[in-house]
């Protein structure tokens, strides 16, 4: 009998589960979905961008929110777990009714949530930089694609300081292996040969670099210039270091270039041995400007003083600016006028002047190239002239050359081949 | 014709020292009266300079300096050469607390504190560095100091012209240090094998055959490949053959270093865990955790004496000791005590403190990895030749995860604790029934492995980030290293370490970082299977 | 419903028929409650409550296959996570291969990821998983064979206790960072994902969702049945008799070792079908899931529900789930105190779990004895 009371147990608590998956939401407010880790191992970054969106809807219904409503943020908590991140998406589309998402940090979890935010046909923002190879309907790109951060770094290096060898290191996910894919065809290109290009891949976390830091040292010595290009992750960037700084390879031998470590990861390093090593990014917090500076003080008011800002976080301002100027011009939040009302729009960068959003939901930005200070800071020694427009696909990868996204009437695909003029996929 | 220019004021400089001396009232007071009062009025222009242009303008002081400027050059380097805002003076500056004090650039003088906003840095790149290096070299030559003027012309051979080459053919005359002869005579060797003569060229491959540099190692290779004269392309392979035969062997060496520093590290994560497991048969999932205390007592030490970072370390490792061993006490008398003889139990219990600890560290220090810094001593390597030199810090770890396991030893042989430990690991009712309070020697030994566990958290605080996951990336490869040594037996984890170190290290280069670690977790895992009891098994019927 | 009362009945336990009832009901209401009600009736229950609750019925299949190895038979698997992984991908690769020309390069041989990594032509492991049959063998023979040749070494040198535990992990960790590796094929870090339809049915229709949903409690009711047969049959006796007294058991003649390994077969093959009902309704399989975390997470689920009690599993992962997520949901930092309080409290205080606990408020001591005195002692050995 004791298994009767238990059953009914079990029937209650799904019951109630039941009942409360079904809440409307009410409809006085626009909704705005953040879909970033707070626990689990991405929480270190996405936190960040959790806390610049909240600062963000708190600042525009300052203003008066959009369309007359309030903006309300709905937090959910993916927990750096990859299946969460879809099953949070639908949870947040169809339970919370939100308007738009943003969200996201790496390819897994965006990869994840894409089947469901397509199939709900939502709306999300995605901040941070990536390997491209992809344009969805339901996704803008604020974050910079390789030809916005890997290309400039590695014409800078080669016009600026005259490499010729160069070491392509990087975690062994697909955003380094995608990057490094594209720099070999491109270094290739411009007649960089085979032997002159080394690639290295180690796990997430890798700790042990000595013999890695070792192999670039013998490769460095061949008597041309060398420079490594680093796509390596996160955590594993401090022991790196730290090899380099204590096998004696500085800055001005073997210059380091990186595409993943900001303000935020340098802040827990001892950046003194790493004085003259590069990074590349579309913002850095050391950029003297009014706009950056107002946003400088708006952050640490918000949060604390020690914080720092950095690339990822001003790829949310703009996304969040852009969507915010395309509900107005669209007046109203349903998705498909949004998104149409979203490609074209332009608004200002934190570093001085505009970035604008095309057709293939990618931003044009223009790209910086910083050098690490001894305060943990990144002093600008380059930038490109001109906005660069962020490529969905690759040209220097033949699976993708002949691809192109453009989400405007009459093609309206994010993967068309001009070749035989039809959309892939489905 | 630029260095041709500043070897000539190189010379210039030396006889113009005591002229200067004399101009000394009309020299500007912004500047030090140190410099001419054309070289000083350069130096005033780097205040304006865009960083594109300074290039050249470096290039004129160079030209137009000498010796005088390399307290500037130097500055300018290590990127502590600021200017005042208000009277646009060139300074040197150090940051002290928020503020910055401020020296004079030539006679080093302190001219008093002034705050972030009155100064200006003035910036470098790395092509500055480049050419800041590569000028103090050339005016380093004639430094007093042999070791100096050896790195100096070190410095100087990828970049060699014919000025260049004229000072080293001069001070060579003088130069009574038998390295930096043999250097200088490298450097001219280097240039000799571009001669259109190839007896010349021969006497040169002569000279770079017994040297490791790597510019001459490059310079013979190109000669292998493509000298017009057979007799010279021969001797240059056989000369590059040896070099290369000499390299492989420092190699071998190098890769045994990593692999022993690897294993020095493993040794020191697992040595804690050898204790707990091996003698008190507790299976401590939080083990990691406790090195994840000891790395951040590390931090918070270095935290209360931010003056004193160099001496930090020695405060670290005595208070890591401390922390952990008290927390490993308490999850003893709180936690282990109460699963006594029932391992798998203990296992989930300890794994849930793990994640505990881990989220309590992530809410006080935030999630974010902190900033351990790292002593001087311990930054940069031993040289010992061109091809083969050992970082200090990997060195250092060695030698202390070598001391650990000594007094370690020491302890549990020579102290009455380490006599009841030992009882009761042989044969605990036995041990009780002697007398041996064996809850008393459980909690030591717990207290003592965990301690053990945080002084390896400072030495990792050196190598790695100090954050919350620190602790979960040790556990399991300690885990194999005291399986694989055989639990209850300290020897066996320190063959265990050192072994799967050096494997490790020994199959990288072959297979790549990812797979090393799979091939070296797969042959445990079959090691195991063959031999359950580790490579040492405790003996006796009480083991069983 | 009637036959299978019967049928649990004929075997005389109470248990099984009340459990799989409510099961079937309450699935068949939810499935009802999708399809049929209108979006705005309170019976309503939405595609996201399914997914949710389809979710929760694989991990509890999980949960299930570890205890009857780690419950029944003493065997703490740290690795099972492995096992279910793997029935992932083996049914991760048959969605894959299912998209055809629908990718994004419209390549209809290569998955995407493969393209964009400039492979050209498919790995020989690939073949074959475009026929669902295929694919379905190996998500119980991979599983199974791994299960076999670990367990076949395992347990014939007599690696037991802890020991064991550790190779689980080490096993489940060296899985973690192969599959991390781009070369191994099965797309790295990213995993397998963006499926379009299973069998020729739309993965996002509600109908196909709903279906999964009632297949995986199906197949939960019937290994939660068979399992039941299992350790209540002459071999269950065995494999009790082992974890209580291995040495014993082996002393009276029983080859311990060949109970274990196919037990730990059997158990293996479970955790590969949970696996292979878990991918298509999340959508995703990545290496994550080898990590070891997860697979103690799994342990824990058994351990709050009661283990060695096959219900109690169910229930646990059930529960400890359903509080995850209502828990992160409400204060996110605050899961990983709470979880590990659970494991430190249930150990401690609740070494039966739930179900003890049911018991002990009853007084009822007819069944599930007490596991760990007898287990702790042999585990020592």
């Amino acid at each position: 009998m004791k298994l009767k009371t238990l059953a009914a147990g079990i029937a209650l608590s799904m019951g109630a589960s039941v009942m409360s998956f079904n809440a409307v939401a009410a409809d006085d407010t626009i909704k705005v979905g953040v879909l970033h880790s707070l626990s689990g191992t991405m929480a270190i970054s996405e936190t960040t961008l959790k806390d610049t969106v909240l600062m963000m809807i708190e600042e525009q219904n300052k203003k008066g929110g959009l369309l007359g409503k309030k903006l309300e943020p709905v937090v959910v908590d993916p927990a750096s777990n990859w299946p969460l991140f879809a099953e949070k998406t639908r949870e947040l589309i169809t339970k919370e009714g939100v308007d738009v998402i943003f969200g996201c940090w790496t390819s897994v979890s965006r990869k994840s949530v894409l089947p469901v935010i397509e199939e709900l046909n939502g709306l999300m923002f995605y901040p941070v930089q990536y390997e491209g190879e992809e344009s969805s309907k339901n996704v803008f790109y604020t974050g910079a694609a390789p030809n916005q951060q890997a290309v400039p770094a590695v014409d800078y290096l080669m016009n600026e300081l005259g490499v010729e060898r160069w070491v392509l290191a990087g975690t062994d996910y697909v955003y380094p292996r995608t990057t490094n894919k594209i720099l070999e065809a491109y270094l290739k290109s411009k007649g960089v040969a085979a032997e002159d290009i080394m690639v290295n891949y180690t796990p997430f976390g890798h700790s042990d670099w000595q013999s890695i830091v070792s192999d670039v040292k013998k490769f460095g010595s061949a008597g041309k210039k060398t420079a490594v290009v680093s796509t390596i992750n996160g955590d594993a960037n401090v022991p790196f270091y730290k090899e380099l700084g204590n096998q004696g390879v500085s800055s001005e031998d073997i210059p380091v270039v990186a595409f993943s470590v900001g303000e935020e990861e340098l802040s827990g390093i001892d950046t003194k041995p790493l004085v003259g090593h590069l990074a590349a990014w579309n913002y850095f917090q050391s950029v003297d400007n009014d706009a950056n500076e107002a946003f400088i003080e708006k952050w640490k008011a918000y949060t604390s003083e020690e914080r720092v800002t950095n690339d990822p976080m001003e790829a949310t301002y703009i996304g969040f600016n852009m969507w915010a100027n395309a509900v107005k011009q669209a007046g109203t939040t349903e998705v498909d006028a949004v998104e149409q009302a979203m490609i074209g729009q332009t608004t200002p960068n934190l570093t001085g002047g505009m970035a604008m959003m095309n057709k293939n939901h990618h931003l044009s930005k223009p790209v910086l190239i910083g050098e690490i200070q001894d305060d943990g800071q990144f002093e600008v020694v380059w930038e490109t002239e001109n906005i660069v427009m962020g490529d969905a696909w690759s040209d220097y990868l033949p699976g993708s050359k002949d691809l192109v996204a453009d989400w405007t009437a009459p093609i309206k695909c994010g993967n068309y081949n001009t070749k035989t003029k039809e959309c892939t996929g489905s | 014709m630029r260095h041709l220019l500043a070897v000539f004021c190189c010379y210039f400089a030396v006889f113009s020292v005591s002229v200067q001396a004399n101009e000394q009232t009309i020299s500007d007071s912004q500047i030090s009266t140190a410099v001419a009062p054309s070289t000083s009025m350069l130096i005033q222009q780097l205040v304006e300079v865009k960083l594109s242009k300074s290039l050249p303008l470096l290039e004129r002081l160079e030209a137009e300096g000498g010796t005088e400027l390399l307290p500037l050059f130097k500055t300018l380097l290590e990127g502590r050469l600021y200017f005042i805002k208000s009277t646009k003076q060139v300074v040197a500056a150090d940051k002290t607390g928020s503020d910055y004090q401020l020296f004079d650039l030539f006679s080093g003088e302190t001219l008093g504190m002034m705050n972030k906003k009155q100064i200006k840095k003035i910036r470098v790149n790395n092509k500055l560095r480049v050419f800041l290096r590569g000028a103090i070299a050339r005016l380093d030559l004639k430094h007093p100091d042999a070791d100096k003027r050896l790195a100096a012309v070190k410095a100087l051979l990828t970049s060699l012209d014919s000025s260049t080459l004229n000072t080293l053919e001069a001070i060579r005359n003088t130069e009574s240090d038998e390295h930096v002869l043999a250097m200088i005579d490298l450097a001219l060797a280097l240039d000799l094998s571009r001669s259109p003569i190839p007896e010349k060229r021969l006497a040169a491959v002569t000279v770079l055959g017994d040297s490791l540099e790597s510019d001459s190692r490059n310079r013979l290779n190109v000669m292998a490949e493509s000298d017009p004269d057979t007799q010279v392309k021969q001797a240059a392979e056989v000369a590059l053959k040896k070099i290369n035969e000499r390299i492989e062997f420092y190699d071998f060496v190098d890769q045994l270093f990593f692999g022993l520093s690897l294993g020095s590290v493993l040794l020191l994560a697992a040595i804690g865990l050898a204790i707990t497991f091996g003698v008190m048969g507790v299976i401590n999932m939080a083990h990691g955790e406790m090195i994840m205390l000891g790395a951040y007592t590390t931090y918070v030490v270095q935290l209360m004496m931010p003056e004193y970072i160099e001496y930090s370390l020695w405060v670290a490792i005595p208070a890591a000791f401390v922390v952990s061993g008290l927390f490993g006490i308490l999850i003893e008398r709180g936690v282990i005590r109460h699963l006594h003889g029932r391992p798998l139990e203990t296992l989930l219990a300890t794994f849930g403190i793990s994640l505990i600890l881990q989220q309590l560290v992530r809410t006080v220090f935030s999630p974010l990895n902190r900033q351990v810094e790292s002593p001087l001593w311990m930054s940069g390597s031993l040289e010992i030749n061109p091809v083969l030199s050992l970082t200090f810090n990997r060195l250092y770890i060695l030698a202390f995860a070598l001391l650990v396991f000594g007094l370690l030893l020491l302890i549990l042989r020579k102290t009455s604790l380490g006599l009841n430990v030992r009882a009761v690991s042989q044969n605990r009712s036995m041990a009780k029934a002697m007398g041996i309070r064996t809850d008393w020697v459980d909690a030591m030994t717990f207290g003592l492995g965990s301690g053990i566990a945080g002084i390896a958290g400072v030495a990792l605080s050196q190598l790695t980030n100090v954050g919350p996951n620190l602790g979960q990336s040790y556990i399991i490869d300690s885990f194999m290293v005291v399986v694989f040594g055989g639990v209850g037996n300290l020897w066996g984890t320190l063959v265990a370490a050192f072994s799967l170190g050096v494997a490790n290290k020994f199959l990288e280069p072959v297979t790549g970082a990812v797979l090393a670690s799979i091939l070296v977790l797969v042959f445990i895992i079959l090691f195991i299977q063959k031999k359950p009891k580790g490579l040492f098994p405790q003996k006796g019927r009480a083991a069983e | 419903m009637n036959q299978l009362m019967r049928f649990t009945r004929l075997h005389g336990d109470s248990k099984v028929a009340p459990f799989v009832a409510v099961l079937v009901i309450l699935t068949a209401l939810a499935s009802l409650g999708n399809l049929l009600m209108p979006q705005d009736s309170i019976f309503y229950v939405s595609t996201y409550t399914i997914t949710l609750l389809g979710k929760y019925l694989c991990y509890a299949m999980l949960a299930l296959a570890v205890d009857v190895i780690w419950g029944y038979c003493g065997i703490l698997s740290l690795g099972h996570g492995a096992f279910f992984a793997l029935g992932g991908y083996a049914m991760g690769m048959y969605l894959m291969r299912q998209i055809g020309d629908r990718g994004v390069y419209g390549n209809p041989e290569l998955p995407d990821f493969m393209v964009f990594l400039n492979w050209s032509e498919l790995p020989w492991f690939w073949y074959g998983f475009d026929q669902f049959w295929f694919a379905m063998l190996m998500v119980l023979l991979v599983p199974g064979l791994l299960a076999f040749i670990f367990g076949w070494l395992a347990f014939r040198s007599r690696v037991t206790g802890v020991y064991l535990s550790i190779m689980t992990q080490a096993l489940t960790y060296a899985l973690l960072l192969a599959f991390f590796r781009n070369e191994m094929g099965f797309g790295g870090n990213n995993g397998l994902t963006d499926f379009k339809d299973i069998l020729g049915f739309d993965l996002q229709s509600d109908k196909t969702r709903v279906a999964l949903f009632g297949m995986t409690a199906l197949l939960l009711g019937l290994t939660f049945i068979t399992s039941h047969k299992i350790l209540k049959s002459r071999m269950g006796k065995v494999i009790v008799a082992i974890r209580d007294g291995e040495s014993r058991a082996r002393f009276m003649g029983y080859r311990t070792e060949r109970y274990k390994v196919w037990l730990f077969v059997y158990s293996a093959m479970i955790a590969g079908i949970a696996g292979a009902l878990y991918v298509p309704q999340v959508g995703i399989i990545n290496p994550g899931e080898f990590s070891p975390l997860n697979s103690i997470e799994i342990v824990i689920w058994v351990a709050v529900g009661g283990r060695g009690t096959l219900i109690g599993a169910i229930i646990g992962a059930l529960l400890v789930n359903y509080a995850k997520t209502k828990f992160t949901a409400i204060m996110p930092d605050g899961w990983l105190f709470a979880l590990g309080a659970m494991f430190v409290l249930v150990t401690l205080y609740l070494p039966q779990g739930l179900m003890g606990l049911l018991q002990k408020i009853r007084g009822d001591k007819e069944t599930a004895k007490p596991v760990e005195t007898t287990q702790a002692q042999e585990a020592k050995a």
